[in-house]
Formats: structure tokens, sequence, C-alpha cells
């Protein structure tokens, strides 16, 4: 098991290289600057401003230097934001993000589970078609639809929340709900179908023949099992739920990272851009870690694959 | 066409595996539903437009923002266009994108599956390993970065989006690859002399159809969601062009007052979605594909 981690560890370095290197490159090989404006700058300004940030240092040059400064934990300076570094916007704006996201997981999860169980042990009653119903309209109204309808229903037209904005603890509900809501279906669909399969296992139907609780059989025999699948998926499902933040923070104005970055892209912030993606593929790498080790922990026979 | 082992029984009655698998698919009311859904509505997106009186672009300042009525079915937006038009107009980029996009990442996630699963060994090792690498990647936002960087222009959309969805096909070919090399007709191909390539793509690709039919039915949902992703968050297609995505994006914009404005294009969208969603977990069952997932 050690063993097995510290490779998956050594296999996280390249990836993270890999990922800081593509994105600098290309980033940087691209038509128009950070100071291509309407407003054409004069060429002395412009000078000074490039030589201000080292970009009249040739490529590699810059390279290295960048390479240096995240090695020491520095994102650099915004080129959009003046006097702030890109430490600090994220020091911002993170927790924000990381909120939404964490609220939409435990939605996700705390739906997903319970409808998903529920669903397997009443399968083919009105309870499971009811589950499994709600669980595809999950998968096919995205959020970016989900999202206005609820504000225009509860936001607009009966005026319980307020259609937008991250103040109030009530400001939350809407933007986890719609995050959440995709997840929870992928996850009650997973849920159910690991449990049947697991439900019809010899081993249930001897617990059952031993005369366990059906409680019994579900949450201590049939639960480890069947819940494989929902863990494989989470480490899709949090990157997901990351990068699906960047529509919701759009749509209800919430001033986190995710709108943070598709800002900085379209206004070829380099350190900014390149600072998130750092930050963004990080998180979504270890997220990856930690799922696969908790897989092989829960399912050993993975090891060997 | 050789069977699968699941069909073994059927040669008595002198059905083929494939006959038998569209009997299933119609005894499969939502799947037949889902089919004729698409059709209806993939022949409403090409059609609609020409017997429209109304043009897509066609503007009508004197009827901005007109609800649903009676000459314009759907309304009409801010500069007075009908919606109906434009959201049948839209559905031919979205649906055109997906099916597009569909066909870039089954050949790669094809080839590349085919390829790997047939050499095996250490090649196959190194192959899959990529992929899992690649599968762990942050990719929406490098194609978020390369739609911003490199313009927003269609045929990289396509590339882009295609780029990231041939994953999970890859991974399904090669298992299916895997075990169907191991059979006793791809030794006797092998015997007869015939090339690598003959055997992967006529002999060992025909009999992983099934699994190949179902898992692009449903990359094609997830590819026209992508799109419409990155249209909502203006990446995607341009204007005056539009797609679903784009329509929604600008009906969120403004439905406080004109509802119709978002409620008809993300209909339509979630209907398409749907459709495709049934129509491929009815072709799962009618083919026998089982958890070909991994």
């Amino acid at each position: 098991m050690f063993r097995f981690v510290v490779r998956r560890l050594l296999q996280v370095i390249p990836v993270l290289f890999v990922i800081v290197t593509a994105t600098f490159f290309m980033v940087r090989f691209v038509p128009g600057g950070p100071f291509t404006a309407e407003k054409t700058i004069p060429p002395e300004i412009l000078k000074n401003l490039e030589a201000h940030y080292g970009l009249d240092q040739p490529l590699w040059r810059q390279y290295l230097t960048y390479l240096g400064s995240i090695a020491r934990g520095d994102l650099g300076p915004s080129f959009k934001y003046p006097n702030r570094t890109v430490n600090e916007i994220i020091g911002d704006k993170l927790p924000v993000s990381l909120e939404l996201g964490a609220l939409a997981l435990v939605i996700a999860l705390a739906l997903g589970l319970t409808l998903g169980v529920l669903a397997a042990v009443r399968r083919n009653t009105w309870l499971d078609y009811l589950a499994s119903s709600a669980g595809l309209l999950g998968m096919c109204v995205p959020t970016f639809v989900l999202g206005p309808l609820l504000v225009l229903f509860f936001g607009i037209h009966l005026g319980w929340v307020n259609a937008s904005g991250w103040d109030s603890p009530a400001d939350r509900v809407l933007p986890a709900l719609t995050l959440g809501f995709v997840y929870a279906a992928y996850i009650m669909r997973l849920t159910r179908g690991g449990m049947l399969e697991v439900l019809n296992q010899d081993f249930i139907r001897t617990a059952r023949a031993k005369g366990a609780s059906e409680s019994r059989i579900v949450f201590r025999h049939a639960l480890r099992g069947g819940l494989l699948p929902v863990i494989a998926f989470l480490g899709p499902g949090i990157a997901g739920i990351l990068t699906g933040s960047f529509v919701i923070e759009t749509i209800f104005q919430i001033p986190g990272l995710g709108r943070e970055f598709v800002n900085s892209a379209f206004n070829r912030d380099y350190t900014l851009v390149l600072g998130t993606v750092i930050l963004y593929a990080t998180l979504i790498v270890g997220c990856n870690l930690v799922v696969d080790v908790v897989q092989v922990w829960l399912n050993p026979r993975l090891k060997f694959e | 066409m050789n069977s699968s082992a699941s069909s073994s029984a059927v040669a008595e009655t002198g059905s083929s595996p494939w006959r038998d698998a569209r009997h299933r698919l119609q005894r499969n009311r939502l799947a037949v539903a889902g089919a004729v859904t698409l059709l209806l509505l993939a022949a409403a997106c090409v059609l609609g437009p020409l017997l429209s009186s109304f043009g897509y672009a066609e503007q009508d300042l004197n009827n901005t923002f007109a609800p649903p009525g009676s000459t314009h079915w759907l309304g009409t937006d801010q500069l007075g266009r009908d919606l109906l038009v434009r959201v049948l107009y839209g559905g031919r980029i979205s649906l055109g994108v997906g099916l597009c996009a569909t066909f870039v990442a089954l050949t790669i996630g094809v080839v590349y599956g085919a390829v790997a699963g047939y050499l095996g060994g250490r090649a196959d090792a190194v192959m899959m390993r990529l992929v899992d690498i690649i599968y762990a990647l942050p990719f929406t936002i490098f194609v978020i970065l390369l739609m911003v960087f490199l313009g927003r222009n269609i045929i990289l959309l396509f590339v882009a989006i295609g780029a990231v969805e041939w994953l999970t096909m890859a991974r399904i070919v090669r298992s299916q690859i895997m075990s169907l090399k191991k059979m006793e007709f791809i030794e006797a191909a092998r015997t007869l002399g015939f090339s690598h390539s003959r055997i992967i793509f006529r002999h060992l690709l025909p009999n992983a159809l099934g699994p190949i039919i179902v898992y692009t039915t449903l990359t094609i949902p997830a590819v026209m969601l992508l799109e419409a992703f990155l249209s909502f968050l203006g990446l995607g297609v341009q204007p005056p062009m539009s797609s679903w995505g784009t329509l929604i994006k600008d009906g969120a914009e403004k439905m406080e007052e004109y509802w119709w404005l978002l409620v008809f294009p993300g209909a339509l969208f979630s209907l398409t979605l749907f459709s495709l969603n049934f129509l491929g977990d009815g072709l799962r069952d009618a083919l026998d594909v089982r958890s070909a997932k991994d």
C-alpha cells in the first residue's frame, strides 16, 4: 500500500510539470498580449511595462524564471490588476469557489446516495421509477438551463431568495443546488447500478439465509461493494464540479475563482491564467490521487491492474 | 459477420444477431420514442428554416420581444427576430457540432484503442498509461484556453471537443479487442498471413461494433453539453451564428421579462439530450453491452 501511494505520488510530479510547461507556452505563442487594448499604448510606455514584467527577456529565460518562482510558491504579479499578485487574487477568490464546490458535493452525495440505495432496495416500485426519472432529468437538464430556471422561479417569481450575489447564507442555496443536482443524478445512477449488482451476489443470499436483517444487509454487507463505482466517479466528479462552477459563478454573479479564470483568459492576463490553471490542475490531480488510493484501499485487487 | 457469445442460441431460428438486436430495440418504447423524436427534431432543424417565412437574421424592430403568438409561434428576441427559426437554426449548429465532434472522438478513440489492444504488452501499457494521465487532466480548462487564445473558430471547436472525448472510447475498444483477439477466428486470420491492419479493421473491429455504437450514441450528448457549456461562457459558436448554447445564454440574460427566450431553447436542448440518452440506453440493452466501461 505504502509503495503504491509513493509510486502514484511520483507520477504526479511529471504530470504537473507537463501542465505548467504546456500552459506557459500555449499562453505565450498566441497573438495578442495583456497590453493589446483598443487604445494603443505609446511604444515607450509599452517598453517600460514589458521590462517591468520581464516580458522583454528571451522566452526560455522567462520560462526558467517562472519555474523558479512557482517552486517558491510565488505565482507572480497580475498583468491586469496593477499592484496585485496572483497569490492575493487566488487567496481572495478561491475560498468562495471552494465553499460552493464543497456545498455542491455534499448535496450531490447526500441526494445521490440516498436515492440510489432506496431505488436499488425498492427496485421496480414507484420509488425506483421516481428516483430514476429524477436521475435522468438531472443528467439531461444542464446547469446553465436549470440555474436560470431556478432563479426565474424561486428568485423572481416567488421572491424567496436573491437572484444573484454571495452575501447571506440564503444566497448559497440556489447555486449549490444547481451545481450539485447534476452530480447527484450521476451518483444516484451509479449507486443504484452498483447496489443492484452486489445485492444479486451469493454472499448476500448467504447473509439473508443466516437471518440478517434487511438494513444490516444493505448497510453492512452491500454498501461497501456497491459504492465502488461511486468512488471511482468522484475523481472526474470533483473535476467536473470545479469546472462547472465557471458557469454557476457566471449565472449567479458569484465572486469566485471560476469567473475570474474565464475573465483572465479573455484579458490575456498571462500570470493569472497560468496561476489558476496550475492551481486547478493540482487540485484535480490531487483529488484523483486520493480517489485512487481510497479505491485500492477498499478493493485491493485493483493494485495489480 | 461473426456472432458474439450471447447470440449462439439464436442460430436455430435463423435470425442474425443484428436482426435480434433490432427486435429488442423496437420493443423498447422509450428508445423508439427517443429515436423518433430525434428524427423529427433533425428534420425540423434542417427543413424548418427553409419553410418559414421569416429569415434567421431578419430583424423587425417594430416587433421586438413579442411574446409567443400566432405570427411568431415562439415569440421574438430583442431585434424582433423570430425565435422559432432561430431555435431550429441553432439546432442545426448544435446537432452538427455534436455529430462532427463525436466523429473526431470516435476516429481517434477507435484507432487508438484498437491498436493498443491488438499490440498488447509494453506498447499497450504505455498507451493506456497515457490515456490515464490525460484522463486526470483538467481538460475543460485547456479547451477554454484553446478557444480563447486561438480564436473561436468552429473547426477548432470540433477538434478541441473531439480531443477531450475520445478517451472513454479508446478504453472500451481496447478492452473489447483484448478479449476478441484471443479467439480462434483471429488465430485463423493470422495463420492465413493477413496483415495486422487487415486483422484489426476487417476482423476485430466489426465484432466490437456493438459497444462502439452504444458509446457513440452516448458521446453525442456529452459533446453537445460541452459545446453548449463553451457557448454559454461566450467561447463557442460566435454571432451571427447561433447554437442552442448561445441562445440559452442570451435567454438567461433577459429571462426576467422575456421568459420564452430561455425556456424554448432550453427545453429543446434538454429534449434532445433525453432522446439521445434513451436511445443510447435502449441500444445498450438491445446489443447486450454489459459493463464494458473499463
